[in-house]
């Protein structure tokens, strides 16, 4: 019915260490992701993705927001790892934050890219706790839902 | 706006748990079912059932009725839709980065 987990890929007509480059380089994520994005390309290299109004995610942006990235595993150019959404005084745990994994495997000239976006069952708001950091874990998947629904409705 | 986004928050949070998924499932075959019975049904405590009932209770993913001594619970398919297209929004927006991604890498790769 429903899994804690996200899985989608897509095969990209261009050889794998291009299609690396293109989803590990804080310069080119920027390009794809978020309106900005500033991390430490290595195991532990800490960061943030920032979405500014009028920006790429969504257009609905009241004011910019910075969402806390820390980098868990990097092995040019097959698999890349980090966490995100956690609060931003808190270390990324599995309770506070979402794991993102990008897996490339070659396929002749081409490259199939997988994403897996796992961790959906680990939040759990805390009854009673409206705290701040609590919040911003939720924002950017509301964000998301509200891009979408949006994009949905430009379809139409 | 903020309620809205609570009501949003607790309907996620409510069936990404997998326990919760486990007694909306048992709640879909069963139609109606008291916490005693689907604790029998399950792996979890009658009193685990319970909490995790309250949680669904409060998203909006069940609704209960009184008879007699007993308390019956049934899913709500509007709400639990709801969910589930929440879920699938997530994963359209990651189909929309793996597009960008693709774009990119083969225009990158076209001028190199």
């Amino acid at each position: 019915m429903i899994r804690n987990e996200l899985k989608r890929e897509i095969v990209i007509e261009a050889p794998q260490d291009i299609v690396w480059s293109t989803v590990t380089e804080p310069e080119q994520i920027a390009l794809w992701f978020s309106d900005a994005a500033e991390f430490d390309l290595r195991p532990d290299g800490t960061g943030s993705l920032t979405w500014t109004p009028g920006g790429r995610a969504t257009a609905e942006l009241e004011e910019t927001m910075v969402i806390p990235v820390r980098v868990l595993e990097v092995d040019p150019p097959r698999y890349f790892a980090f966490r995100w959404t956690h609060p931003a005084d808190e270390d990324p745990t599995p309770v506070n934050s979402l794991l993102v994994e990008f897996t490339l495997t070659p396929e002749g000239d081409a490259t199939r890219l997988s994403v897996v976006e796992s961790g959906f069952e680990e939040i759990e708001r805390d009854a009673g706790n409206e705290a701040e950091g609590h919040d911003s874990g939720w924002k950017i998947h509301l964000e998301r839902l509200r891009e979408h629904v949006q994009q949905d409705l430009a379809a139409r | 706006m903020t309620r809205a986004r609570g009501e949003e928050e607790a309907l996620w949070s409510a069936v990404a748990e997998p326990s919760r998924r486990q007694l909306l499932d048992l709640l879909l075959v069963r139609g109606e079912a008291t916490a005693t019975t689907l604790a029998e049904d399950s792996p979890l405590t009658r009193q685990a059932v319970s909490k995790h009932l309250a949680v669904l209770d409060r998203a909006g993913l069940v609704e209960s009725r009184r008879e007699g001594r007993e308390v019956r619970y049934s899913v709500r398919p509007d709400r639990l839709d709801a969910a589930v297209q929440s879920m699938a929004e997530v994963a359209a927006s990651w189909d929309g980065r793996l597009q960008r991604i693709k774009h990119l890498a083969e225009a990158r790769h076209g001028t190199s």
